[in-house]
């Protein structure tokens, strides 16, 4: 690679990480090449606590009432939080980008592994703030050796993640051995032509010598960085060690970190098989449940399901090799395909290593649109991560495709030529090249996701709205995330009563409720619906993953612990409350934990009251989400369905299917009512889903430009009667 | 491949072994320090050294877990970031760590706890 233009250049004082903070993030503005070190505030740290919260806060202060995605006050915020960085305990190199969504135009958050979010910190920023657009592609180089940041001239044609991140790692080591101190950060053109970009984060594989990818998949960061015209950010710091983080108790780090080793050591092979087969250890799980997502959501088994089950990519992924995409991560769920040979597309005849699939990729781009061919997912998985495309967005999305044109409301002329139809192989994966390239206008119009696709459908090919508003697995303009909720009403909520939209990060209830039957009154579902977001969430602030929680429990838990405690992994939720004092050296108890989630969560939801939405209209859901819709999908489980109808009280007897669909879901709605009023009555919430004052003092967000932005919205109808 | 073998039967408990590897690898007389660890069990003493299987090498993320040309496992400093995975997998759990130490430490086979051994317990082998 040619040398780069340097466009602009700005120097730092270098500082020494406390307690797991640098004390300051850093703002680039791509627009004007301006830069800014601002102070992280004790009460920053209190009530943001770092990671999404970092993001959140200082996003807020970066936009307006009326930002859109696309204007130059948007940013991306990536912070990593106090934890993040630590080599001691399984996932804790995770960082959290934040943005205004595209897809739902409202705050979004997703996180990464990758060695990024370690790097920005030992470089010496809690977080780092992009804004502005630039007029030509950049890349973003924060050089944490030399204490500088420097701005480059794009000089890729190419702006493909394989392709940047490879060329970036090469061009900013000094030889082979310095790869290891680099990440990258991009995306690539399929994020630039629809709203589903995705975020790639590398890490250097020394054993694989080649860079690996992992994504912030979801909401559309992605696209947001090409909006920015960002090529890439590029970080670089060497010499990362035991005590980077400069932690107030080692001894305890390793105490507990080495005690999870152990764990998993003699625990995963018996229980999540995490370090052979990597999350795709649900796909037979969740078809034996009938949770795996097949032809948009209307079934939850296949009978080729078999074909795709975890033992299958298995032996397609290496073995033996650490796959932990942080130092320190024993869980090795970063599984890769190795000497792959491409068979479509820009990079045919290629052999490339592919990360993952994911059990999401594998049910997204796999069962959801009827496909059940490994080769063809791992391929898809590929040009998905090369072109900058979140794989469970897109899953849903095509998944929608398919059944709209199976249904006729779509054909040849509009998909200009393809024959979406579900398992429509070639045809499919044809599409994604079309999104990759940008070169067709219906590829086009799928990739604005779901949520517009039904308005553009029904205006422009004539489809009728009212059908696809029940099979269009969206919520707040995104993707459900490629699990079947359908049977539980703890699990309608969590996915529709979220933050952000359908996304698995904030609660997974369906066993708890359906199968363990442990969440038996609205009130016990809205507790589990309180809870469980909030300690995930967690997570997020501190920048670590969630997978070491609860993909591995101690042999004892479910001994030790019945129903819902067992759920929580009680014993786990004491190591985070040890990590946090160990790093901070402060004190906190595990009931503190989740009031410091409860501050982000609120605020958040805050949020996107300020930016137009955030209220009880919202949280709509699609009647596909709380049960059948057509016939097909009834008679598929005629048994089940028809005891689950005289449990309501209603004799299916002599009904026909149609007429037993439409009772069920009268039954069904009303149920979903009573579990929104729940659910908000225990988050503190309005009947219109909006934060009380009394919650923000509670919670002591009742900043002044805060509580403004809740008292506009506030009105004396929404109060609960007493 | 040199490693050293251990007679736990004809251990005496006498810690010279511990005190002596500390004060060598780290010039402390203190068997947190140790790269060896003898610990009395109801039937006698039991002796926990490396006994050089390098399962550990595949565990390490960042590659600073190496055999030397002698056979022995050793552990590049300068690229251990401390993760202890390698002490968590290690099947013999003969990976130490201590509070005063960032990195993780093993016994390389120098021999010279076997020298101080009074009951010859301990024996440097070459395979």
């Amino acid at each position: 690679m040619n040398k780069m233009k340097l466009l602009a250049e700005w120097e730092y004082e270098p500082v020494k990480i406390q307690r797991g903070y640098a004390g300051r993030t850093l703002y680039v503005n791509v627009g004007d090449f301006s830069f800014k070190e601002k102070p992280v505030s004790e009460d920053m740290k209190e009530k943001f606590i770092g990671g999404r919260g970092f993001g959140l806060k200082l996003l807020w202060d970066a936009v307006k009432d009326t930002t859109k995605w696309n204007d130059p006050e948007n940013e991306l915020v990536i912070s990593g939080g106090p934890l993040c960085g630590i080599t001691q305990y399984p996932g804790s190199g995770k960082c959290y980008t934040v943005f205004i969504s595209p897809l739902t135009e409202q705050t979004y958050d997703s996180n990464a592994g990758g060695h990024f979010g370690p790097l920005l910190k030992f470089s010496g920023w809690d977080a780092l703030e992009i804004q502005g657009k630039a007029d030509r592609d950049v890349i973003v180089f924060i050089d944490g050796d030399n204490n500088k940041v420097e701005i480059y001239e794009s000089p890729f044609e190419d702006v493909n993640a394989f392709t940047v991140t490879e060329a970036l790692h090469e061009y900013f080591a000094e030889n082979e051995e310095d790869k290891r101190n680099i990440s990258v950060v991009s995306t690539g053109k399929g994020a630039e032509n629809s709203y589903w970009g995705c975020l790639n984060m590398s890490f250097y594989d020394l054993r694989r010598k080649a860079p690996r990818l992992k994504q912030a998949g979801r909401g559309g960061g992605g696209t947001v960085f090409r909006n920015k015209k960002l090529a890439a950010i590029v970080v670089r710091k060497r010499g990362i060690g035991p005590t980077s983080n400069n932690p107030a108790d080692l001894s305890t780090l390793q105490k507990v970190g080495l005690k999870l080793h152990k764990e998993i050591r003699d625990l995963d092979d018996q229980q999540n098989k995490m370090r052979k087969v990597g999350t795709p250890h649900l796909n037979e799980i969740m078809n034996e449940y009938h949770l795996l997502p097949v032809h948009n959501y209307k079934f939850g088994q296949h009978p080729e399901a078999d074909k795709i089950h975890s033992e299958v990519f298995g032996k397609l992924f290496t073995q033996g090799i650490p796959d932990g995409c942080w130092h320190g991560c024993s869980m090795a769920c970063a599984k890769a395909v190795d000497g792959f040979e491409l068979k479509t597309g820009p990079l045919k005849g290629k052999k490339v290593t592919v990360d993952g699939p994911e059990y999401e990729t594998c049910a997204g781009l796999g069962s959801n649109i009827g496909i059940f061919d490994p080769e063809w997912i791992i391929e898809a998985n590929f040009y998905a991560d090369h072109y900058g495309i979140d794989t469970i967005s897109s899953g849903t999305g095509f998944a929608f495709v398919c059944e709209c044109y199976e249904l006729g409301f779509l054909n040849k002329d509009i998909t200009n030529g393809l024959e979406l139809k579900f398992g429509s192989k070639d045809d499919l994966m044809e599409l994604i090249h079309r999104i990759g390239r940008g070169d067709d206008e219906f590829a086009r119009i799928v990739g604005l996701g779901v949520h517009r696709m039904k308005k553009i459908f029904a205006e422009k090919y004539g489809a009728p709205f009212e059908v696809m508003e029940k099979i269009g697995m969206e919520g707040q303009g995104i993707e459900v995330s490629e699990y079947v909720p359908k049977e539980s009403v703890a699990q309608w909520g969590g996915y529709f009563l979220t933050l952000k939209g359908p996304q698995h990060d904030e609660a997974w209830l369906i066993f708890m409720d359906r199968i363990n039957k442990q969440l038996p009154t609205f009130e016990d579902k809205a507790e589990a619906l309180h809870y469980f977001p909030n300690f995930r969430l967690w997570f997020s602030l501190v920048g670590v993953c969630k997978l070491p929680w609860n993909d591995i429990e101690p042999a004892d838990n479910v001994i030790k612990y019945k129903g819902i405690e067992a759920a929580k992994v009680p014993e786990h939720v004491q190591n985070y409350v040890d990590l946090f004092n160990a790093v901070t050296g402060k004190n906190i108890t595990k009931e503190e934990l989740i009031i410091q989630s409860e501050q982000v969560y609120n605020f958040q939801r805050v949020f996107q009251l300020r930016l137009g939405k955030g209220t009880r209209k919202d949280h709509y859901i699609p009647l596909r989400a709380i049960g059948p819709v057509f016939p097909d999908e009834w008679e598929a489980r005629a048994e089940y369905y028809d005891n689950e109808l005289k449990a309501t009280g209603i004799d299916p007897e002599g009904l026909t299917t149609e007429e037993k669909i439409k009772k069920l879901q009268e039954y069904r709605l009303p149920q979903w009512e009573q579990l929104v009023d729940a659910v908000y009555k225990r988050r503190g919430w309005n009947k219109n889903g909006i934060p009380t004052i009394e919650t923000l003092e509670r919670l002591g967000i009742d900043y002044p430009e805060v509580v403004e932005v809740v008292k506009k919205h506030l009105k004396p109808e929404d109060e609960w009667e007493e | 491949m040199k490693w050293l073998a251990t007679y736990p039967e004809r251990c005496v408990g006498c810690e010279s072994c511990m005190l002596t590897c500390s004060k060598t690898w780290f010039k402390e007389e203190n068997k947190e320090l140790s790269r060896i660890k003898v610990l009395q069990k109801d039937s006698g003493y039991e002796i926990n050294v490396c006994n050089q299987c390098g399962i550990c090498i595949d565990i390490c993320p960042t590659l600073a877990l190496n055999r030397d040309a002698s056979g022995v496992v050793r552990c590049d400093e300068n690229k251990c970031v401390g993760c202890l995975m390698c002490a968590g997998f290690c099947p013999t759990e003969s990976m130490f760590i201590a509070d005063q130490k960032d990195k993780p430490f093993k016994c390389i086979a120098c021999g010279i706890c076997s020298k101080e051994c009074p009951s010859q317990a301990l024996e440097l082998m070459q395979d």
